[in-house]
């Protein structure tokens, strides 16, 4: 027997003894702390696919939300600084405007206290003038008609008295030169006052 | 009768109590072809997976600027490992292109650990040291390839790792310190971590609510009142590994992203 045999001999009985052997890790009698080669494997696959789906779709999903948020909240920001800025731009400006409008109507309040105040003299100005006028023509008119009731009056107190004195007489002072000249003549002595007004009634005293 | 007495028998073949590591094997069926079987921990990993690719999807597929209730819940999940822990380890210059790994690091670490209490799954693939060990191997070859990209070269990096103002005489054995935490320490404990915490909940967990059962089971009432804060503490406990889980998710990613942080950093 020469000694290829014998280590041919010898390594067929290690690989029966390895076959028979359980695979390291396997079986109920195995040290704990031996990996099982096909778990391990298999595990490293399973992670390696987690892995690659993880990074593939998972965080730049994740991440691409996570800028679109940091940008929406500093958009966000500049969009609020800038409408606060104009806000107040827009409060200075009203302010102006309402300080000029506050002087605007006091200016106007005063001009309408002055012009007020200037209607008020005018109008009381004419209404003076209207009432002075208004006397004045009144006074006008009851002397003209004190004119007309004293003409007619002198005609009528005339004719009355011409018949009177007719009556008391007896005698016609028809003869109208005579009886104008008499009469003219009683009429001269009343206005001298050689004859007292009370003879003739009380409605012609003055 | 003992209670060992009563125990004992029940235990064997078939059973699951007390549990066992054996118990964390868990073939479905054998891959064709090969002497492998496809075990239950990989399917789990698998619907994790896909359950956090369909959730992601659907509520990131149109991410608003004002997002709705789904997006929110995954912004607080992804701000927590962008912010939380990719910016506060690496840095604001540097963090985001390794964002995406920590995330899916993070998510995928979390989910598998939740499902160690979430019925009917209630087994956390990373108590198979095969999960912790491929992702430590990611975050390994990570951490080194950006130390090195970073530095320029292999003697830049290793001279990257001595803190500078040492005198000479030391420095032999201050690198040979940070080469052991670099290349075994780092990535030995990073595995070790995950894995024992979620193996040793999972088995605590089974003690006192498979535990209690089989007191149940054997209508002693004084055994079956035993089962009682047998199984109080099962609940309490099971509240606790969810927090242990979380934690351990956070720490792995926490780690990973202060590895890389460090490899990035300018001075040591």
């Amino acid at each position: 027997m020469d000694y290829t045999t014998i280590v041919a001999g010898a390594l067929k009985v290690a690989a029966e003894e390895e076959n028979a052997a359980e695979p390291m890790g396997a079986g109920e009698d195995a040290i704990p702390i031996l990996p099982y080669i096909p778990e391990l494997i298999f595990g490293l696959i399973v992670f390696g696919i987690l892995f690659w789906f993880v990074s593939k779709f998972i965080v730049p999903n994740l991440e691409k939300a996570y800028a679109d948020r940091t940008s929406a909240i500093e958009g966000g920001m500049e969009r609020a600084e800038k409408a606060e800025a104009e806000a107040a731009a827009a409060k200075k400006k009203y302010e102006e405007q309402l300080g000029e409008a506050r002087a605007e109507a006091a200016q106007i309040r005063e001009r309408a206290k002055e012009q007020g105040a200037q209607i008020i003299a005018e109008m009381r100005e004419q209404a003076s003038a209207e009432a002075n006028r208004i006397t004045e023509t009144a006074h006008k008119q009851i002397e003209a008609e004190r004119q007309q009731a004293m003409v007619q009056l002198r005609g009528e107190v005339g004719q009355i008295s011409t018949a009177l004195a007719s009556k008391i007489v007896g005698e016609s002072l028809d003869d109208e030169a005579r009886q104008r000249g008499i009469v003219d003549r009683f009429l001269a002595d009343l206005d001298s006052g050689a004859i007292a007004p009370e003879k003739l009634g009380a409605g012609e005293g003055r | 009768m003992t209670a060992a007495g009563l125990v004992l028998p029940m235990a064997g073949e078939g059973s699951h109590f007390p549990p066992t590591p054996g118990d964390f094997w868990q073939p479905l069926f054998a891959i064709p072809g090969t002497e492998y079987y496809f075990t239950r921990p990989m399917a789990l990993v698998a619907i994790a997976a896909v359950t956090l690719m369909v959730w992601l999807h659907l509520t990131t597929r149109r991410a608003a600027i004002v997002p709705g209730k789904g997006q929110w819940l995954t912004e607080q999940v992804y701000n927590f490992a962008r912010n939380g822990i990719a910016r506060d380890m690496i840095g604001s210059k540097d963090f985001m292109p390794f964002v995406p790994f920590l995330f899916s690091l993070f998510v995928f670490i979390l989910l598998n650990n939740l499902f160690g209490i979430i019925p009917p799954f209630q087994n956390p693939a990373m108590a198979r040291i095969g999960f912790p060990i491929g992702l430590t191997l990611l975050v390994y070859v990570v951490y080194h390839w950006v130390g090195l990209r970073k530095k320029g070269s292999v003697g830049a990096y290793l001279g990257g790792m001595l803190p500078s103002g040492l005198p000479g005489w030391i420095k032999p054995f201050i690198l040979f310190l940070e080469l052991i935490t670099f290349f075994i320490t780092r990535p030995l404990t990073l595995a070790l971590r995950l894995f024992g915490n979620m193996f040793a909940g999972h088995m605590l967990l089974v003690v006192f609510i498979v535990g209690g059962w089989y007191l149940f089971r054997t209508f002693e009432p004084g055994l079956m009142l035993v089962a009682i804060p047998a199984w109080l503490l099962g609940v309490a406990l099971t509240v606790f590994e969810g927090l242990i889980q979380f934690l351990q998710a956070y720490v792995f990613t926490l780690l990973a992203a202060s590895y890389i942080g460090g490899a990035l950093a300018d001075e040591h």
